[in-house]
């Protein structure tokens, strides 16, 4: 059998991000690299945040779901730089978050102040489109997200942050 | 037998490891006690943050160990043994991070003071010879930027806040100052890193902590100490506050007790 790369980056689709399942490893931008040696798939993944405890399960997802699709000799690696930002995010991922209610990631270069005192960002509000939000907290369920609230609907949002 | 300057190495790196694990344990207390949700969730994120970032290192610190050992199979060291199986004198964190939470004004300051000074490592360190301790700085700096932020934010919340809060945060300096010199006195294995390019310049460290530590406690209407006095050292070296015992039983009760004892 000749494996192509585009054969695994097909699969790999279908990995999703156990903790935001609506975005699989490719929407998420951490797959850095496939390699094929000698029958060998090699997947070089970046984390998203050092302590994402996800991350363990997304290696071992990706690992199963290559052996199912008839790829017994995997090798999943993984690199921190240059180290993971959330404008590797896709634009269709975007787009799977905004409709599952999460407020997709504004770009770095727009938003992502790294001050002690920073300008709030304006984040639209996933289910009425209104820039009229307050942030909540800067942490939320996951490593990724921040809780946001809409001050025009007033529903709780979560946002995946800017990183 | 390691040599002299991979054990500097390695003890830098296990420097570095330790602060994190620790401090990231001590936070992890307050999972399930913060003071309201949000912020229950935000302290155990950075507790997350602290202890991912402390996993990188004692991964990196084992693979040195093993190459420079020869150290295989059982034998090899392994980022669980360098968490679990260490005693207090093998640790090397500063005595700020293994200080006791005390109430949330005491934790966000520990927390700010050592932000601070995180900050700035790694923001040094992306810069190091070591290509994968720069990696590893790069991947943090973008964490702790978020510590930083959230830990000065509180520290000025509850400094200009109620009389109750500023006293408490009055206090809360008294009793964690004379901790941070330790942060800036240099042991023989930061200047040997520095020397090789590996390290930081603790003494640049120190200026720039000085000036943003000084901005964020006036804004706090909080009074900074006159001097670091005599600051407290040992830690670094292995010789510890009583605390750190009480959090290693802890920690690494179950790995004692259940050798390889795996969820």
């Amino acid at each position: 059998m000749i494996i192509e790369k585009e054969d695994v980056f097909k699969i790999l689709g279908g990995v999703m991000d156990p903790e935001v399942p609506v975005l699989s490893v490719l929407d998420l931008g951490i797959v850095r690299e496939v390699q094929l040696e000698n029958g060998r798939v090699i997947v070089t993944i970046t984390p998203t945040y050092s302590g994402c405890p996800a991350m363990d399960m997304i290696r071992r997802n990706i690992e199963s779901s290559l052996k199912q699709h008839g790829f017994p000799d995997v090798q999943i690696r993984s690199s921190l730089s240059p180290a993971w930002t959330t404008d590797w995010m896709s634009e269709t991922g975007k787009e799977k978050l905004k409709a599952f209610g999460i407020a997709p990631p504004n770009p770095t270069q727009q938003s992502c102040e790294k001050d002690r005192f920073h300008k709030l960002e304006a984040v639209q509000c996933p289910h009425c489109n209104s820039f009229h939000t307050e942030r909540v907290s800067e942490f939320g369920s996951t490593a990724c997200k921040a809780i946001w609230r809409c001050l025009d609907c007033l529903e709780p949002f979560d946002y995946f942050k800017c990183h | 037998m390691q040599n002299p300057r991979s054990s500097y190495h390695t003890n830098f790196l296990l420097y570095l490891a330790d602060n994190s694990l620790i401090l990231g344990h001590r936070n992890s207390e307050w999972t399930g006690h913060g003071p309201i949700l949000e912020q229950d969730i935000a302290l155990s994120n950075i507790a997350l943050d602290l202890i991912g970032q402390a996993r990188h290192l004692y991964q990196h610190a084992a693979r040195m160990m093993n190459e420079s050992e020869n150290l295989v199979a059982d034998a090899a060291m392994t980022e669980d043994k360098l968490a679990y199986l260490r005693d207090a004198w093998d640790y090397k964190n500063c005595l700020l991070t293994e200080q006791s939470n005390g109430d949330w004004g005491k934790t966000i300051l520990r927390q700010f003071l050592f932000s601070v000074w995180h900050q700035l490592a790694y923001e040094q360190l992306r810069y190091s010879k070591d290509a994968d301790l720069a990696a590893i700085a790069e991947k943090s700096l973008k964490e702790t930027s978020y510590h930083l932020r959230w830990s000065s934010e509180w520290v000025i919340r509850l400094g200009d806040g109620t009389s109750e809060s500023h006293n408490r945060m009055m206090l809360a300096v008294m009793e964690l100052w004379k901790y941070t010199g330790e942060l800036f006195a240099p042991c023989a294995y930061e200047e040997a890193m520095q020397a090789e390019g590996i390290g930081y310049d603790l003494s640049a460290i120190h200026t720039r902590w000085s000036v943003c530590v000084q901005e964020v406690l006036t804004e706090a209407k909080l009074p900074l100490p006159k001097s670091e006095g005599r600051p407290l050292l040992g830690g670094k070296e292995g010789i510890h506050t009583e605390q750190l015992g009480y959090i290693l039983a802890e920690m690494q009760f179950l790995q004692r007790a259940y050798p390889g004892c795996e969820w």
